[in-house]
């Protein structure tokens, strides 16, 4: 295996620093320390950066490749971004300095307050607390404020509803929250079913969570109705922001109702999915939730001076170490401000509009569960495709061989060979024409030659690995 | 103004004609005129040159302090060679690993930081990573309670209290009691934690070298345990176990961590990095992702994200846990940073960290108003002065010296107590000034 | 999809093939089918009390996790032991070699709750439209 242990020699060093004087062995009791040095790699800098250089070229990337994976929102990632969360006044700064004397970090704590006071007035919320790290750790943040809020009320509680399209992280979340679900059909429409959800909605629900658009990319026209019907038990309305890009500007969670609102800045507001993180997942609040929000908070005196604010009357404590993952609110703070106004009504707009190109140009190939209006993105599935044996994933499969990432495919689990295609705006035309183009020979192809898609990818590094043995005999270190 | 969508007039006008409507307002008519916003008043956009100048003023506002001030997150050395491959774009704009062919990168990386972790540790098997430490320690305190489906928790109160913290906001809502076993002379109070070992107590807590940077050894303490039924959870320093005696070989069945220190910046507060490691008995019950090696259908060696059946995409309420982000990149830095470091330049920059606070330590010792707590140290070590200590410290600030953490910021009867931390990065220079400074203060 | 005559079926899709007071316990070849590839059973401690219909343990495929509900009330009397190596018993021979768990049946009265076979066919037709 090319691992960097397997390019190991002997005595090899990598980076030099100071030399440490021989006594130093000695200081320590032998009961303390550890028998064998840890076997890392003995390398030089150049073989770590030939290897990891070598290995990165093995990805797939939004800086190379098309990346319409549903629900995920892969749009460009400004480098302006990147640029100024690298400068070094940000980085050395030890976060537990504002404890200590917040004069000596103003920068910081003014690009925290600056953030949170935008993101309220883009979803119309009261208070941000920027400390959930991702989406998923915003949304329990938000199910820890909901049990809070029923706690101080002296209400009992025992579920949350959310509707069968919901994903994954919502349901997990909520019962990490101590809470039972209810899952909620989804009608014809694609939207949660109203009049189940009357049903089922009753004094012993504690919050309802959902994400607008749904999951399947349309919108959910009675969303006025049912926040209404949520408030009306006393229970708290959840906003999953994952789909936030299709509305900017054009609905705010905060005006239609909702109590509690996650927003994912890797999505919506351009910082970079690192490969599967660092996200982050702020959290904003309506007037009801203010006094259970985690601490500290940033507030800013009259004299203009920005610190630390304790004193939320009834905090739930803290979700993280300090302020999230500051590194990726900056990156957020640049793309909010250097887009303006404009500029995120005009990312809805684009996103919208490449999503319904692609859904128009599609249809007659690709069954479309939901033949409505989508928003920012569109699902199909591979249901035309089936009687041939090929299935969504084959689909995602060949779509690698012609150089594109697939879409998310299997998501929502509502829908049967789900294939959800997010284009993003920052795509063009030619882009999604190319793209149309391949997923329409993918059609034919599934009907003239299927063998020639059900063993795609051909053209890659590697095909097909057998999950079955990756999860039966695990693997998960070159050690075992 | 910047917007980054490259549609001309002309091709809007092309699709809309496709699609079938007139504008692309047209496409929003699902949102009623009721759910419109009732305000929407932000900045107009700026142009790049005008955001640089923005954050530089921003950044120029913080002051760039020497740091002597640790309680987990610590001033290392982080090489140039990090930032040069993890702003490769292939790596930080690629997303989760779910499509194998298009991401063997990552995932062999992944697969290469786990094999890391658990040669660092001494146990078996590591995950791809969680957020922080505190968030590590809260999932490892669940996997001992979903184990063995007791109740009761025990904690040395010598465990990062900003851990610590975070658990306790985590239990809220269940049905859980978490114990703080008091100090005893600033170390583990073995003898006390012993006599609460019962069968109610699914874990025990402590930690290596614990806040106020004493080191202690626990395998005694954890062979009772075990006897017990007892998970034993441990949470360590990651540059510490260059040297110091690892989970592993201390029995440990969970280990967890704040992995900043391998190679992110302090970054007022992250991305950071929670390592998690385990022994085979705990395997099925960890969370987040865990890339595992298998072949693929033409017999080639390769990587893929397994066992994801324990996480919240396929069990949804039933998960592990809700976690679906990793910290996927800050882990890369991490195993960059120990590769690059090597077996023996990580044994060494070990050892030069333990030189550096043992060097601090014995001249503060020859400062009478001082004393230097007694006891076994790495990269950090508690004093106590009978004046202020927020005096102190600010009167240090305002040479630019962050001289250390005053510990009650965090434990309320400890107004006298300062815990300094000494890394590679104090030179001499700051060395001596730290010292001289501190003289005329106290 | 196979259903074995003498055996009988939950609706989600257990068996149990009684003789005497005692019950081996299984999951449907349906079931396994749905799964895929079976990666993991969660051992089912012998002793364990279980009611009828309640979790008696759970299977894990690549693709999916699944709740075992058991057919009938009693005591776990005996465990697989050879799912912990060869998960793939359960893909292979679902209503033999890859039974779950042995049962020591309580209630006799219980198995009017399940179905029979026919009953089981009939049923997995109505589903599969």
């Amino acid at each position: 295996m090319n691992t960097i242990f397997s390019k190991s020699v002997v005595g090899r060093t990598g980076i030099e620093i100071e030399k440490t004087a021989k006594q130093v062995e000695d200081i320590l009791d032998e009961k303390y320390k550890r028998q064998n040095d840890a076997e890392l790699p003995e390398v030089s800098e150049l073989d770590v950066i030939r290897h990891y250089t070598n290995l990165s070229r093995q990805n797939f990337s939004v800086d190379t490749h098309f990346y319409p994976l549903g629900s995920c929102t892969m749009k460009y990632n400004p480098k302006i971004n990147e640029a100024v969360s690298r400068l070094s006044g940000f980085t050395s700064i030890h976060p537990i300095t504002p404890y200590i004397n917040y004069l000596l970090c103003q920068g910081a704590l003014e690009v925290i307050y600056n953030l949170s006071y935008l993101l309220c007035e883009i979803t119309g919320m009261k208070k941000i607390t920027t400390q959930p790290y991702a989406g998923a750790h915003g949304e329990l943040t938000g199910i820890l404020l909901m049990a809070a809020y029923h706690k101080a009320k002296g209400n009992k509680k025992k579920y949350v509803i959310v509707p069968e399209s919901a994903h994954g992280t919502n349901p997990a979340s909520a019962a990490m929250g101590g809470y039972s679900i209810i899952s909620i059909p989804v009608n014809n429409r694609g939207e949660m079913d109203i009049e189940l959800f009357k049903e089922k909605i009753s004094e012993e629900v504690a919050g309802i969570m959902m994400t607008v658009p749904s999951t399947l990319g349309v919108f959910e026209s009675n969303i006025l109705k049912i926040i209404e019907i949520v408030h009306k038990y006393d229970a708290i309305a959840y906003y999953d922001g994952a789909n936030l890009n299709a509305i900017l500007g054009k609905m705010r969670p905060g005006d239609v109702g909702f109590d509690v609102v996650h927003i994912n800045l890797h999505k919506t507001f351009a910082t970079p999915h690192g490969g599967g993180g660092p996200g982050s997942g702020v959290v904003g609040v309506s007037d009801r939730l203010c006094d259970f929000l985690p601490v500290p908070f940033v507030e800013r005196n009259k004299d203009g001076r920005y610190f630390l604010d304790f004193s939320v009357k009834k905090s739930i404590g803290h979700v993280a170490s300090f302020f999230g993952n500051f590194g990726v609110l900056l990156k957020a703070y640049a793309y909010i401000i250097m887009l303006g106004k404009e500029g995120l009504i005009d990312a809805a707009e684009k996103a919208v509009l490449n999503a319904n190109y692609v859904l128009k140009k599609l249809k007659e190939y690709y069954y479309l569960p939901y033949d409505r209006t989508c928003m920012h993105e569109v699902v199909f599935t591979a249901k035309n495709q089936l009687k041939n044996g090929v299935h969504a994933m084959d689909v995602a499969k060949y779509l690698i061989d012609k150089g594109i990432h697939p879409p998310t495919v299997y998501f929502p689990l509502v829908v049967e060979e789900a294939i959800m295609i997010e284009p993003t705006e920052t795509e063009s035309k030619q882009t999604l024409d190319n793209f149309i183009d391949v997923m329409i020979e993918i059609a034919k192809l599934a009907e003239t030659e299927p063998e020639k898609i059900k063993n795609a990818p051909s053209g890659t590094l590697i095909s097909r690995p057998d999950e079955t043995k990756a999860a039966r005999e695990i693997k998960l270190t070159c050690d075992i | 103004m910047a917007k980054f969508t490259p549609h001309t007039e002309n091709e809007v006008k092309e699709m809309l004609e496709v699609i079938g409507v007139k504008k692309v307002d047209d496409l929003f008519n699902d949102i009623s005129k009721e759910l419109r916003p009732k305000s929407f008043s932000l900045p107009s956009g700026k142009t790049e040159y005008e955001v640089k100048e923005i954050f530089e003023t921003l950044a120029n506002k913080n002051k760039n302090l020497i740091l002597f001030a640790g309680a987990g997150y610590y001033d290392h050395f982080v090489p140039a060679a990090i930032d040069a491959i993890t702003s490769r774009a292939e790596f930080y704009t690629a997303y989760t690993p779910y499509q194998p062919e298009a991401s063997q990168g990552t995932l062999q990386a992944i697969f290469e930081y786990q094999t890391a972790i658990s040669r660092l540790t001494g146990l078996p098997y590591s995950n791809a990573s969680l957020y922080d430490g505190g968030t590590a320690l809260y999932e490892a305190i669940a996997m001992a309670v979903r184990t063995n489906a007791r109740q009761r928790i025990l904690i040395d109160a010598g465990v990062n209290p900003i851990f610590v913290n975070i658990v306790k906001t985590y239990i809220i809502n269940q049905s859980l009691n978490i114990e703080i076993i008091d100090l005893k002379d600033f170390h583990c109070d073995k003898e006390t934690m012993k006599s609460k070992l019962d069968e109610s107590i699914s874990c025990i807590v402590v930690q290596n070298p614990n806040f106020f940077g004493f080191i202690d050894d626990y395998e005694e303490l954890f062979k009772i345990a075990k006897e017990k039924n007892i998970c034993c959870i441990s949470v360590f320093n990651p540059v510490s176990l260059s040297i110091l005696k690892t989970p592993g070989e201390m029995g440990a069945d969970i280990a967890v961590a704040e992995g900043q220190s391998l190679g992110m910046d302090l970054c007022f507060g992250g991305p950071y990095l929670g390592i998690l490691a385990t022994t085979k008995d705990y395997l099925r019950k960890m969370p987040g992702r865990i890339v595992g090696k298998t072949i693929d259908k033409n017999g080639k060696e390769c990587f893929v994200l397994t066992l994801q059946a324990r996480e919240q995409h396929i069990k949804r309420e039933k998960a592990t846990s809700n976690i679906c982000s990793n910290q996927a990149l800050c882990a890369l830095r991490a195993v960059v940073y120990l590769s690059l470091l090597g077996k023996n330049g990580f044994k060494n920059l070990g050892l030069l960290n333990l030189q550096k606070t043992e060097e601090l330590k014995s001249k503060l010792k020859e400062i009478k108003a001082i004393e230097v707590i007694k006891g076994d140290t790495f990269n950090e070590f508690p004093i106590k002065i009978k004046q202020p200590i927020n005096n102190i410290v600010n009167k240090m600030l305002e040479k630019n010296i962050l001289a250390g953490v005053p510990a009650s910021l965090f434990y309320k009867n400890m107004q006298d107590i300062l815990i300094i931390s000494v890394t590679e990065k104090r030179t001499d220079n700051e060395l001596y000034r730290f010292v001289e400074e501190l003289k005329k203060i106290v | 999809m196979n259903v074995k005559n003498g055996y009988y079926y939950t609706k989600e899709h257990e068996w149990a093939y009684i003789s005497g007071n005692r019950a081996k316990v299984g999951i449907t070849d349906y079931a396994q089918h749905k799964l895929g590839d079976i990666t993991y059973v969660d051992v089912v401690q012998t002793g364990k009390v279980v009611k009828q219909f309640e979790v008696l343990t759970g299977v894990e495929s690549v693709k999916a996790a699944s709740d075992v509900y058991s057919p009938l009330s009693g005591k776990v009397i005996a465990f697989n032991s050879k799912l912990t190596d060869s998960p793939e018993l359960i893909n292979k021979s679902p209503y033999d070699e890859g039974y779950i768990a042995e049962i020591e049946i309580s209630d006799n009265s219980e198995i009017k709750n399940l179905m029979d076979a026919e009953n089981y066919k009939k049923y997995l037709e109505g589903l599969e439209k």
